[in-house]
């Protein structure tokens, strides 16, 4: 039904945002591989070669490979804590009856819209009273708690639509509520849980703010911070700046373009349909 | 003895139905949820109805800082500039997405996983990152002056992020780059799933293009709309990372945003308070605009 014509306008018209998508994305790459004395603040392209030596510079000049560390630790600590926390609420949210079990759902679905301007500033006063601030638990806390309004709501969709039937059997062979969710029902949820893994991963390594209220020493930064900061100290350098950028950005696009339905799939169930 | 009792009371109770013990499997994710995200919540309403400088001690304010938001200048500023930049952040990426959807809505597009991991690649990069390319890009030297100056429009070319009256459309565009691609790869989704069918049918009672995306298109795509606006408002509001990184507010305060007015009264100048109603206030509008979509555009009742 549809005409060569029609077929050519929207291919083009992909083309064309598929090159407005990519445009800042190679330039910063090709920025990242130029030469440094370049005194362009804008993109470049390398000349002579590609410069390898802007990545190793920006790890040790800018101290990333500190920051990736930091930023590693953190997002573990806080993807790991977030997904068990999560599966056992969800679990008891989807499968189980009780009284205020409604209510209390409720109050994670509102940590779906809560800015987090709003917490951070109690959130710094608290920890800095706690003499928490400049530690990891700053960040690994707040974060989590954040993380969880997502997971427990994500989780719980996904135990409420999977099959009674298996529950009941695992309850008739005598399993109790413990072993039916470890041994049952998680190995089943694996597609679910892993798009929950690369969320939190995601907002976890992004995270800016809050590191930024939180660390003002330079042993705990995180690679966004510590972005930041290199920007504010060598904003002449585009091409360090550029390969620092990619070091941060690396990991997340990786993951991203191996699991990219998990990403969409979780970032667009992230609009509370209730 | 007493293990079985109890067993069978609580089988009894529940017949193969577990209760109590939900309140168990929660309790680990509530202690760590109302400790670091409620609980602070609550602190930052108090903390809006004080006066505080962050040490000393504070004083109430009664409703001092809500107040202010209408009366100072340098607090409504804040919030005109983000209800504007939903235009650039929400309103636009969905309407650049609708228009690609009703071109494309009749071809089966072939690599669509390529495209769309493409169109989507903006929405996994940190903020920050993005931050830095666009400072490049919009730089006085950058690829967009020059671009300029090579078409022989040099005149239009300018220091985009410290113009005053282009600064806060050039960080505008960055969020419609950020925001386009998600609603192209949500709304391309949903037109492959509206039955071929209705289109034949709307063409064989003699209807346009337009008729066309107004009768078919457009219902079709009514829950991808309201998740699309409902995710690019909320991100747009929450906006810190961009304008820090590109123009911390500047020039003057001609780019504050509510996001970046909360950092800046409560860790640079020392107005904890009314930092906090600042905080609460965008609580509110978010609030406010979600509530408003799904029920404008899904047409039921929140």
């Amino acid at each position: 039904m549809t005409t060569r014509l029609e077929r050519n306008v929207t291919y083009g018209i992909l083309a064309l945002f598929t090159v407005i998508a990519l445009t800042p994305v190679i330039g910063i790459l090709s920025t990242a591989f130029g030469s440094q004395s370049s005194l362009d603040t804008g993109f470049s392209l390398p000349k002579g070669g590609l410069h390898w030596s802007n990545f190793a510079d920006a790890w040790s000049r800018g101290h990333f490979g500190t920051y990736l560390g930091n930023s590693v630790l953190v997002t573990a600590v806080v993807v790991a804590a977030t997904t068990v926390l999560a599966v056992l609420a969800a679990y008891a949210f989807g499968v189980m009856r009780f009284p205020g079990s409604t209510v209390l759902f409720h109050l994670f679905v509102i940590g779906l819209t809560l800015p987090q301007e709003a917490l951070v500033v109690p959130l710094y006063f608290d920890l800095r009273y706690a003499e928490l601030t400049d530690s990891y638990w700053a960040l690994i806390l707040p974060q989590t708690a954040q993380s969880l309004a997502f997971g427990v709501f994500w989780m719980r969709t996904y135990f409420r639509g999977s099959a009674r039937a298996v529950i009941e059997a695992a309850r008739i062979d005598g399993a109790n509520t413990w072993t039916t969710l470890w041994r049952v029902l998680v190995p089943m949820a694996r597609p679910a849980i892993s798009t929950m893994v690369v969320i939190t991963f995601m907002w976890t390594w992004n995270e800016f703010l809050m590191a930024l209220v939180m660390v003002s020493d330079e042993a705990h930064r995180t690679v966004p911070l510590g972005l930041a900061f290199f920007q504010g100290q060598h904003s002449s350098d585009a091409a360090l700046l550029a390969a620092a950028s990619v070091l941060i950005a690396l990991p997340v696009v990786v993951v991203y373009v191996a699991l990219q339905r998990r990403f969409i799939e979780g970032m667009l169930g992230g609009a509370v349909k209730e | 003895m007493k293990a079985t009792a109890w067993t069978r009371a609580y089988r009894r109770r529940a017949p193969g139905e577990p209760r109590a013990i939900g309140y168990v499997y929660i309790l680990p994710a509530l202690i760590v949820y109302a400790a670091f995200l409620l609980y602070p919540f609550g602190q930052a309403v108090w903390l809006s109805f004080v006066h505080w400088d962050g040490l000393t001690v504070a004083t109430p304010a009664g409703f001092d800082n809500y107040r202010a938001l209408f009366s100072d200048a340098s607090l409504r500023a804040p919030f005109l500039h983000a209800l504007l930049l939903l235009v650039f952040y929400a309103a636009l990426p969905v309407a650049i997405g609708l228009l690609l959807a009703a071109l494309m809505s009749r071809v089966r597009i072939r690599g669509m996983t390529f495209f769309r991991t493409v169109l989507f690649l903006p929405q996994v990069l940190a903020l920050i990152v993005v931050g830095v390319a666009w400072r490049s890009i919009l730089a006085p030297d950058g690829l967009l002056n020059d671009a300029l100056r090579a078409v022989g429009l040099g005149g239009l070319a300018r220091p985009w992020l410290g113009d005053y009256t282009w600064a806060l459309p050039a960080v505008g565009i960055v969020g419609t780059w950020v925001g386009t691609g998600l609603c192209m790869v949500l709304f391309l989704a949903g037109a492959q799933r509206i039955p071929r069918e209705l289109y034949e049918a709307a063409r064989m009672d003699g209807a346009g293009p337009l008729r066309e995306f107004l009768t078919v298109t457009l219902p079709g795509l009514r829950p991808q709309i309201a998740v699309a606006l409902t995710l690019t408002i909320v991100a747009g509001l929450r906006n810190f990372d961009l304008i820090y990184i590109t123009t911390s507010g500047g020039p003057g305060n001609a780019t504050s945003v509510p996001a970046y007015e909360v950092y800046h009264r409560a860790f640079e100048t020392n107005q904890v308070g009314s930092a906090a109603a600042v905080g609460v206030a965008l609580t509110v509008l978010i609030f406010v605009l979600t509530v408003t979509v799904s029920r404008l555009v899904e047409g039921r009742r929140a």
